[in-house]
């Protein structure tokens, strides 16, 4: 007879497995990559902080750096203003058609994505505004577009949770509607705020299909600088490059973890 | 300003939704430093009433006035009524303290100041930290959570909540305190705990509370003043000791602790004939009448075989505590005795119940009368948008309908009752409940039970809203969905309109 008996626990093995294969290896691959130079002669790996130099002293990364910061905060903050009403009039139950809202916002997500950038283009083209003359715009444009249904979803289940009665709470107290939206709304439904911010934000920055088709190749983000380099087959540097968009997401993490009150439990692998 | 010390009062509020009305013909006043509570079963307008003093809710007619001003149109937040809520809708991304010191932060207080011309001015001002700080504590002292100021709200017990949801609100200094069912998530004894402090609070602070509740117990215990209400309405307005001793009909009276309530004649001058008895009473109604008679069961004297007026047969004994619960069969009667005297069951024994114990109340009903029923083409009375086959001959004495539908008379003259508007009225004993919903004509929800000695009086809704109240031998739950037969032939039909007008040249 086995001594071994099935445990519950087993169940985690694959996603363990899994978790080392996909997830931890690459992540020490990108750090090891990004702080190591392979001479080109000798084939010889050495420790460096080549890369971090070579980045920073070049004024084109920097530059790129800074605009894909832009467009990231820009694209997030654009979502929110946008996402939030949205999300806060399909959570009113007293709405009859809220399934066909979200419908709508569903929608355009089964087109495939490469599709449905470039049919954007086309249509604000025809609308008179073109990306080669105002880039950034139709860029925006574009993630925007693409980025939305991601901003409403979690905001959307922050406010299903969100207790009615606390508005009212808020409004008895004396707070009018202005002082209730800031003092008592946006405080409840930050949780949902910081997860729709966070899923719209690095994929932005790191993203560079919209911004290539939308501008019409006249904008670089870091994903650009990410592919050219590896197209290059400059690993170290790309993976450099990759690290410093790791880093900010983790100082993001980090930066929100505590706004977060919201005590998701989150046991451990086993 | 009026002289009266009416702090509010609600007249003639009704709140409907989608048509249904919740809340109807409402008109109460309420005294400064008053204790009300509204008493009812779920679903009777009470929380709707409270809501639309604290203006989540606006009433869709009838005026609020507080203080002789009308407040109905003012939105929540400028009302100086404060709420503590069911579940008590604490901010949980605040600790304890910035919770009570919400209202306070966004106050606004008038000053006066004597600005450089020595004109005296008014100004507005904030809350200073340190007067928010002195309120607060002020506020935890008197909810007896002291030390709790920067603790998260939830770590805290329900009980402990619920204080703080106190605290949140009387530091406001409201001049109503509302509360909406506050101690409905505690338990017993926490729920008996707080109905003291409540009390004991509402004494210190000298402020007038409204309070909504469905357990009678604890509005008997706190109030000075209870609303009993059902479907939208006032039942009865009185003290506790008024309500308990002189409930105004069947309905509150069996809502209000413990009852018999029998239906009744009366049989003479301060007489009164129940469970095949005549008893002697105290209230004067007219020869004849029936009436609903109400007696508590601990207002009935338990004395052995032939000591007391009537005779019965003891059949159940149960043990609560501080009495023992008897029931006895009087002829088909029960009776529900409270006493601390021990009797042996199955034997005979007999009751005596003093005349002042015998509580008369005007009989509610004692008809189903529909007065928006019709007849509709094939002669059929359509009440709650279903067709009853009637006798329409009835309509017209002597007559009988012809081969094409057409009653008609003796002289030879045909009506047509199509769409003829009539008043339906069935007697409560010719309705019967059918436990399947299709087998009936019509299909509803029990809303009421009220037992009568030797029977229940039920009450069928349906979904148009109609009411049936039925008379009825057999027992059925609240909420049962049954459906109703009744017997055509004793549906009584009276025209609307003269007869004349359907006569069919």
């Amino acid at each position: 007879m086995s001594k071994i008996k099935f445990q519950r626990k087993f169940l985690a093995i694959p996603y363990g497995i899994f978790l080392v294969l996909f997830v931890i290896i690459p992540m020490v691959l990108i750090v090891v990559y990004a702080f190591s130079n392979t001479d080109p002669v000798t084939n010889k790996t050495t420790f460096s902080f080549d890369n971090l130099t070579t980045f920073f002293s070049n004024s084109y990364n920097l530059h790129t750096f800074l605009i894909s910061l832009a467009i990231g905060l820009g694209n997030t903050l654009i979502c929110l203003i946008i996402g939030y009403p949205i999300a806060y009039i399909l959570a009113k139950k007293e709405y009859k058609f809220n399934y066909i809202i979200v419908l709508l916002f569903i929608m355009p997500m089964w087109i495939n994505f490469v599709l449905r950038t470039a049919a954007t283009r086309d249509l604000l083209f025809a609308m008179g505004l073109s990306g080669g003359e105002h880039p950034y715009i139709s860029t925006m444009i574009g993630m925007v577009y693409n980025y939305l249904p991601f901003t409403i979803l979690p905001l959307y289940t922050t406010m299903l949770k969100m207790d009615k009665s606390l508005i009212e709470a808020s409004m008895d107290l004396g707070a009018n509607k202005v002082q209730t939206f800031t003092k008592t709304i946006i405080p409840m439904t930050l949780p949902g705020i910081i997860s729709a911010s966070s899923m719209v934000f690095m994929p932005t920055m790191s993203s560079y299909v919209i911004s290539d088709v939308m501008g019409e190749r006249q904008i670089s983000l870091i994903g650009n600088i990410i592919q050219l380099y590896f197209d290059q087959g400059l690993w170290n540097l790309g993976s450099f490059v990759a690290l410093i968009l790791l880093v900010i997401i983790l100082g993001f993490m980090i930066a929100t973890r505590n706004m977060e009150k919201e005590d998701n439990v989150r046991g451990g692998l086993w | 300003m009026k002289n009266s010390n009416k702090i509010i009062e609600l007249k003639n509020i009704c709140k409907e939704y989608d048509g249904v009305l919740a809340v109807d013909n409402f008109n109460l006043y309420v005294k400064k430093g008053e204790f009300v509570t509204f008493l009812g079963p779920s679903g009777c307008g009470k929380t709707t009433t409270l809501r639309m003093i604290a203006g989540f809710e606006m009433p869709t007619s009838g005026v609020i006035l507080l203080n002789g001003e009308d407040i109905s149109k003012l939105p929540p937040y400028e009302r100086p009524v404060n709420t503590v809520f069911q579940r008590y809708a604490l901010f949980t991304h605040m600790d304890v303290y910035d919770n009570i010191a919400f209202g306070l932060k966004l106050k606004k207080i008038k000053y006066t100041y004597v600005d450089k011309k020595g004109v005296t001015k008014e100004k507005y001002r904030k809350y200073t930290n340190e007067e928010i700080d002195e309120k607060v504590r002020k506020a935890l002292k008197i909810v007896d959570l002291e030390e709790f100021e920067y603790r998260d709200v939830a770590t805290l017990s329900g009980g402990q909540q619920q204080r703080i949801a106190i605290a949140r609100a009387i530091v406001n200094e409201p001049q109503i305190l509302l509360l909406d069912e506050p101690l409905g998530a505690l338990d017993l004894k926490m729920r008996k705990e707080m109905q003291e402090e409540l009390k004991a609070m509402h004494k210190k602070l000298g402020i007038t509370f409204i309070y909504v509740t469905h357990d009678q117990e604890e509005a008997l215990t706190m109030s000075d003043t209870i609303v009993v209400m059902k479907d939208g309405m006032i039942q009865q307005i009185g003290t506790p000791e008024d309500i308990y001793n002189e409930p105004k009909n069947a309905f509150v009276a069996d809502f209000i602790g413990e009852s018999n309530i029998y239906s009744a004649t009366m049989v003479g001058d301060k007489m009164v004939r129940f469970i095949n008895h005549n008893f002697v009473c105290v209230d004067e109604f007219e020869l004849h009448e029936k009436v609903d008679v109400v007696i508590r069961p601990e207002d009935i004297i338990l004395g052995n075989e032939n000591e007391g007026m009537v005779n019965g047969k003891l059949i159940s004994k149960t043990f609560k505590g501080v009495h023992y619960e008897y029931v006895m069969m009087v002829g088909r009667n029960e009776v529900v005795i409270q006493t601390t005297d021990n009797f042996e069951i199955n034997k005979i024994a007999s009751i005596s119940i003093d005349p002042f114990n015998i509580h008369i109340m005007k009989k509610e009903f004692t008809v189903n009368k529909y007065s928006d029923a019709w007849i509709d083409k094939n002669n059929n009375v359509v009440i709650s948008e279903e067709p009853f086959e009637c006798d329409i001959t009835q309509l017209v004495p002597g007559s009988h309908v012809d081969e094409e539908g057409y009653v008609v008379d003796q002289h030879g003259i045909k009506y047509d009752f199509t769409d003829a508007d009539v008043i339906a009225e069935i007697s409560l004993k010719d309705i019967e409940v059918i436990d399947n919903e299709e087998d009936g004509i019509v299909s509803g929800e029990i809303v009421s039970i009220i037992y009568k000695g030797d029977h229940y009086q039920i009450i069928v809704r349906t979904e148009e809203d109609e009411d049936f109240v039925i008379d009825t031998e057999y027992t059925w739950n609240e909420f049962d969905k049954v459906s109703v037969k009744v017997d055509p032939k004793k549906i009584k039909l009276t025209l609307k309109a003269e007869v004349k007008e359907y006569v069919k040249d």
